[in-house]
């Protein structure tokens, strides 16, 4: 090897800053709002939508464009239909970001947020409450009490050492929904005819059609949820070099994978006790997203609230108008359209880590 | 939002080491990986982490970066105990290149030296111009600015190490830790990231770098540490430590050193069984010629290659 060879490898890189290159990375932020505004958008489209269409006529349009409504169309569109398309999109929403934020958590894309346990309190919690014959409100309330109680025992059991080890976690989830289940299929075992078609209803997941009250402390969770995640969402980001990988780059993980956990379940719960167990929106909303988007989560975030809440508004109305006058279960709707959906996808593009 | 972390990390006082392990041990369960560990580091200084699998090299690299707990000892980066840091602060110190990085989801390639700044930025703040530009720059600096636009998973091994290795740089930290950094790079690379190390070095940085190949560490080593079953075999400068008897000790197989004649830098070279039969056979033929050699002699290394 002569010297004019070992000069040939000095470094014939650029070593000048790169100074004040525009990139599109820099207007991340600007994407951010621009995917929101615009899921926003679509998500009031997809709402009036939801409102135009039902088992009865309303003459949504007409009255848009000048029309008269009669009582009982106003009645219809206001005490019935507009609760229950808002409490759609707050609870589709919920599930989104549960989505994101367990798939973020767990590393996996294929995570949704039934899959930490959670769920399974709930609807055992909703299922007592309707075995021993509770109605009304007192079925969430029950439901969102199982939800709380196997959540603070998850997080429990799956910590040692002050240390929340997500393997554990996941395991203690699966076991915490396999155990629920065999509760419910005793509680449905013993049940009278009519417990048993309330508790089949029930579980199926369906689109409540609730008061005032309860809207806003659906909405306003769900906004609070979505921000409380947000906040993580750089963090989500470091998250994907791994545990350790992450703690290099400055993430206090212990920290993270707590809060993460209790967050996406408090939305898992609100969700499920709300309106039973409504399937594949917390899965394939945060997925297609991703594939959309990126797996940036300041933009997954966001758009998951915005895009599982359209995908459950128009999956509900699709539950309300497609047998009608006989309502289908929204649950088996998004299942319907959510599962082969999701095989195209996958066939399509081939599975990948970055969904 | 972003913080002028590097110069106000950095602390005046140049004379502790940037990184100082006193005494640390380290078990997994009841094995001991790390049994009393003292080393440190210094501004300008690269320092190799030498010795066979299971010694406890990337083990200490995980200590040294407060990523599992110690069974004794402490460590101090810039002078403060470790466990008093919090990560953020840690991270703004110390930067880690791992051996075999994970990537869970489909960033680019800047995006994930875009992460190098996170520990930067506060909780809701986005990246700046200034950060883009820090993290192509580090990107250009190791020769993959064309690789920025690629998703990481679809990058070779050795694209990869090279993107970890720039979020190392874009991390602006005065420690950098390398976990075998080149293990995948060829030799042009492998030549390229280490005259990087050295540079990074010159301007003041304290490197740490696991290193499987001794070649490695002979040319770009201060110093090094060679470790074994847990402990300190040797330390020292590159030169006293990498020997015959100290490598053929630690590797559990007969290594030699000797002098490059073109570049002045040490060679180091396992026997092969190959050679040992080539070496075997000249002695034979040796032996026949001449008078018989004595066992000690015979086992020890040939004429003309550098030993104790």
């Amino acid at each position: 090897m002569s010297a004019a060879r070992l000069e040939s490898l000095e470094p014939a890189k650029p070593l000048e800053p790169a100074t004040g290159q525009p990139h599109a990375h820099a207007s991340l932020a600007v994407r951010v709002i621009f995917v929101t505004v615009g899921l926003a958008s679509l998500l009031v489209v997809a709402v009036a939508l939801a409102l135009s269409f039902g088992a009865a006529d309303v003459g949504f349009w007409q009255r848009i464009f000048g029309g008269i409504w009669s009582d009982a169309q106003r009645s219809i569109l206001f005490a019935l239909r507009l609760p229950r398309v808002l409490a759609a999109a707050a609870i589709g929403g919920l599930l989104g970001v549960a989505g994101v934020a367990f798939q973020a958590l767990l590393r996996n894309p294929l995570a949704d947020p039934y899959v930490l346990g959670v769920s399974g309190g709930a609807s055992l919690g909703g299922v007592l409450a309707l075995v021993a014959g509770v109605s009304g409100l007192g079925v969430p309330v029950a439901a969102f009490g199982g939800a709380l109680v196997s959540l603070i025992a998850i997080e429990r059991i799956a910590t040692s050492g002050g240390q929340l080890t997500v393997f554990t976690l996941l395991l203690t989830g699966a076991i915490f929904n396999a155990f629920s289940a065999a509760l419910i299929y005793f509680l449905q075992s013993v049940a009278s005819r009519e417990e048993l078609s309330a508790i089949v209803f029930y579980l199926m997941g369906r689109v409540p059609s609730p008061g005032l009250l309860t809207l806003i402390a659906l909405w306003a969770a769900g906004f609070a949820i979505t921000l409380a995640l947000f906040v993580s969402a750089r963090d989500f980001n470091a998250l994907t070099a791994g545990e350790e990988g992450a703690q290099q780059l400055g993430v206090d993980v212990e920290r993270l994978k707590r809060r993460t956990f209790v967050i996406g379940s408090l939305a898992t719960a609100i969700a499920v006790s709300t309106a039973g167990l409504i399937g594949f929106v917390g899965l394939v909303v945060p997925h297609v997203l991703r594939r959309l988007l990126g797996p940036d989560h300041r933009l997954l975030v966001p758009a998951a609230f915005f895009g599982g809440a359209i995908f459950l508004v128009l999956a509900d109305l699709a539950a309300r108008t497609l047998a009608a006058p006989t309502e289908l279960p929204v649950g088996v709707v998004t299942a319907l359209l959510g599962g082969p959906f999701f095989l195209l996808l996958l066939r399509r593009r081939g599975i990948r880590a970055g969904g | 939002m972003a913080e002028t972390a590097p110069a106000s990390v950095a602390p005046a006082r140049s004379s502790g080491p940037h990184l100082e392990a006193r005494r640390v041990s380290v078990a997994y369960g009841s094995r001991r990986a790390l049994d009393a560990i003292d080393f440190e580091v210094r501004a300008g200084e690269v320092v190799g982490l030498l010795g066979p699998n299971g010694a406890g090299k990337s083990t200490l690299v995980r200590a040294l970066s407060g990523v599992i707990p110690l069974a004794g000892g402490e460590v101090r980066v810039l002078g403060q105990e470790l466990g008093t840091l919090l990560r953020r602060e840690l991270a703004r110190r110390v930067a880690v290149v791992p051996q075999e990085p994970r990537f869970d989801f489909s960033f680019s390639a800047l995006e994930i030296v875009l992460m190098g700044r996170h520990p930067h930025l506060g909780g809701l703040a986005f990246e700046s111009d200034r950060d883009v530009a820090l993290a192509r720059n580090a990107l250009a600096r190791c020769g993959a600015l064309h690789l920025a636009g690629r998703p990481i998973d679809q990058l070779s091994s050795g694209e990869r190490q090279r993107i970890v290795f720039a979020r190392a740089l874009a991390q602006e930290t005065p420690i950098l830790l390398l976990d075998e950094p080149a293990s995948f790079l060829d030799l042009r690379f492998q030549v390229e990231l280490f005259d990087r190390v050295r540079e990074l070095a010159e301007e003041g940085s304290a490197v740490v770098a696991v290193l499987h190949d001794l070649n490695l560490a002979a040319e770009y080593c201060d110093r090094v540490v060679l470790l074994q079953a847990g402990r300190v075999f040797a330390a020292g400068p590159t030169a006293e430590v990498l020997t015959f008897q100290n490598l053929t000790a630690v590797y559990e197989t007969e290594i030699y050193v000797d002098v490059n004649d073109i570049t002045g830098g040490l060679v180091v070279t396992p026997l092969s069984s190959r050679a040992r039969r080539r070496l075997q056979e000249s002695r034979q033929t040796e032996a026949a010629s001449q008078a018989p050699v004595d066992e000690t002699r015979a086992a020890g290394p040939p004429s003309g290659l550098r030993a104790p």
